[in-house]
């Protein structure tokens, strides 16, 4: 046993890690949902999902369950194989690019074995991502194509004209910081991004001294929303045109696997910016002695937001909500005090910091979402190819000067 | 046997399989949805001979982008099963003794040109030395190249516009 385990040691870590950072996205997916829904009812002036649990915090598994029940149809006519087939496509490819993501710079022990936090820490990682991502149209092209519904089949043309439009941009606009970073790994995109200018400010991409990577982040911002078939391009869906666009068809858990992997390539896009573009977990402070303070942040952001649990709980309308409120407050709290202490406060920095970058990058996206309308079909082809590539191509040449002169 | 030889034949079967299916299949979406098998399997061997940034540009360019046109265009023109004439039949009898004479002639020439093979730089290397080929060795060629698929694309756009 023990020699069998010495010789797939790599296998098993990574098995572990694969599981729990499955377990991680599925949650975190579900109240990103529950995040949207509060977050669009607020902007509209309503309170969003309220009723089950204490602010709607159980609402995601309700959805999950009413998923799983609701009876699965496959319409007359339908290719029966690929209308299978493309869900699986849309969900598994949204999932795996997660793989590729590093969540902090520091090891953790799993069964003796020193291992980093990413699954997959490959030369190729950025270009891996994106041919992972550049397959994922299939999942949306065939859902609308195998449904034998004309509303599907628009949809489905619709969202593989636009991702092959919008996946030109995307890689362009990522031309600018691999110019500065000179590698596909994206630890050493991170680490090379490491340093503060003037002492104080970060030397992310977005910043950079060399060559500010603000067009470039301008057009992945924009390309990321259009590849994602998020309003205001959601084009594929246009509930107004098209009913539901590509999964007009899908009913129960297959609707559900589209459901999710929107929101993964959301959370794939978000991590994906965070590390080109907002030095990934690198903290926005000097590790100096000055601030030596802001290391406490993260922990202190976590008993705050306990302590303010607590005293809402305390106050909140139904008598479940006064139990499991302050006890979901007093568990944060006890979570700040253990991220307080000075073994877990270092090693803890970089997934905190990551994380609350990619939880802002989200936050924008959906605030874009429910704030503009949605384009028509040829101000979006229009937008891709006349405007927001040439200004990618632009930001490619601009940023090759900068880094020639600098040299 | 080694877990590299076990996923070499698993990536070759599956790449075979795709290119059998391509032929067999009745319905042009389902011939098209082969050949992306077939792709990903050509990238996973990519993968295994080390050549990383072939396997992801494998992928990127034709399994992402060339093979979404071909779907895209079938999808467009709602293209239906296609018909068996006596034309497709004629072919049948004369491919498959075409592609038999093929196959051999191939391993034959494959089991005498078997010799050692050259060392192999570093992958992150690899992808240095291609950028150092294409745009400096061979910048000329590349950039002849990219003026050709632009007069081809305005080409498209001429012939296209004519009707307008």
């Amino acid at each position: 046993m023990n020699a069998l385990f010495a010789r797939h040691a790599i296998l098993l870590v990574s098995m572990v890690k694969i599981v729990v950072l499955m377990f991680v996205l599925m949650t975190s997916l579900a109240y990103l949902v529950w995040l949207e829904r509060k977050v669009a009812a607020h902007i509209q002036g309503r309170w969003g999902p309220y009723r089950v649990g204490p602010h709607g915090l159980m609402q995601p598994l309700a959805d999950a369950l009413k998923f799983l029940f609701k009876e699965d149809t496959t319409p007359a006519g339908a290719d029966r194989f690929v209308y299978f087939l493309a869900p699986f496509v849309t969900l598994s490819l949204a999932i795996s690019t997660i793989a590729l993501i590093p969540f902090g710079p520091g090891a953790v022990q799993i069964f003796g074995q020193r291992t980093p936090l990413v699954i997959a820490n490959v030369n190729i990682g950025l270009l891996a991502v994106f041919a992972i991502t550049s397959i994922g149209v299939y999942g949306v092209a065939l859902a609308g194509w195998s449904s034998n519904n004309k509303y599907s089949l628009l949809g489905g043309l619709r969202s593989a004209a636009q991702m092959i439009s919008y996946e030109l941009s995307l890689t362009m606009s990522v031309a600018g910081v691999l110019l500065l970073a000179g590698t596909f790994n994206m630890s050493e995109i991170i680490m090379a991004q490491s340093g503060y200018t003037w002492g104080f400010l970060p030397r992310w991409n977005l910043l950079s001294p060399t060559a500010p990577q603000l067009l470039g982040f301008f057009c992945y911002f924009v390309a990321a929303v259009a590849e994602t078939n998020r309003l205001p391009f959601d084009l594929a869906e246009a509930e107004s045109e098209l009913v539901a666009g590509f999964h007009t068809e899908y009913s129960s858990f297959k609707f559900a696997m589209f459901f999710m992997g929107e929101y993964a390539s959301m959370i794939t896009v978000s991590c994906l910016a965070t590390i080109l573009f907002f030095g990934g977990w690198l903290s926005p402070f000097p590790q100096t002695a000055a601030f030596a303070w802001a290391r406490y942040l993260p922990a202190a952001a976590f008993g705050i937001a306990g302590i303010a649990l607590v005293l809402n709980g305390l106050r909140y309308s139904t008598a479940w909500g006064r139990v499991m409120l302050p006890v979901m407050g007093i568990l944060l709290c006890a979570l700040a005090g253990l991220l307080a202490r000075p073994g877990s406060v270092d090693f803890l920095q970089g997934p905190l910091w990551f994380v609350l970058k990619v939880l802002v990058i989200l936050f924008v996206y959906i605030w874009v979402r429910w704030t503009l309308p949605r384009f028509r079909y040829d101000q979006l082809m229009g937008i891709g190819w006349k405007f927001l590539l040439p200004v990618a191509l632009a930001n490619i040449v601009l940023t090759s000067l900068a880094v020639v002169l600098h040299k | 046997m080694s877990a590299q030889l076990a996923v070499f034949f698993i990536l070759a079967a599956m790449a075979v399989a795709g290119a059998v299916s391509l032929i067999v299949q009745r319905h042009p979406i389902h011939s098209a949805l082969s050949l992306i098998v077939v792709m990903a399997a050509l990238a996973g061997l990519y993968l295994l001979l080390e050549a990383e940034f072939i396997a992801a540009i494998q992928i990127i360019v034709y399994a992402g982008a060339i093979m979404v046109l071909f779907v895209f265009v079938i999808m467009l023109l709602n293209a239906g099963v296609e018909e068996r004439t006596s034309l497709s039949r004629t072919a049948f009898y004369a491919g498959v003794p075409l592609a038999m004479f093929l196959l051999v002639e191939l391993a034959y020439r494959v089991e005498r040109a078997s010799g050692p093979m050259a060392a192999q730089p570093s992958p992150a290397a690899a992808t240095r030395g291609l950028a150092m080929l294409l745009f400096q060795d061979f910048a000329f060629p590349f950039e002849a190249t990219s003026i050709l698929i632009l007069i081809a694309i305005l080409g498209a756009i001429v012939l296209a516009k004519r009707d307008v």
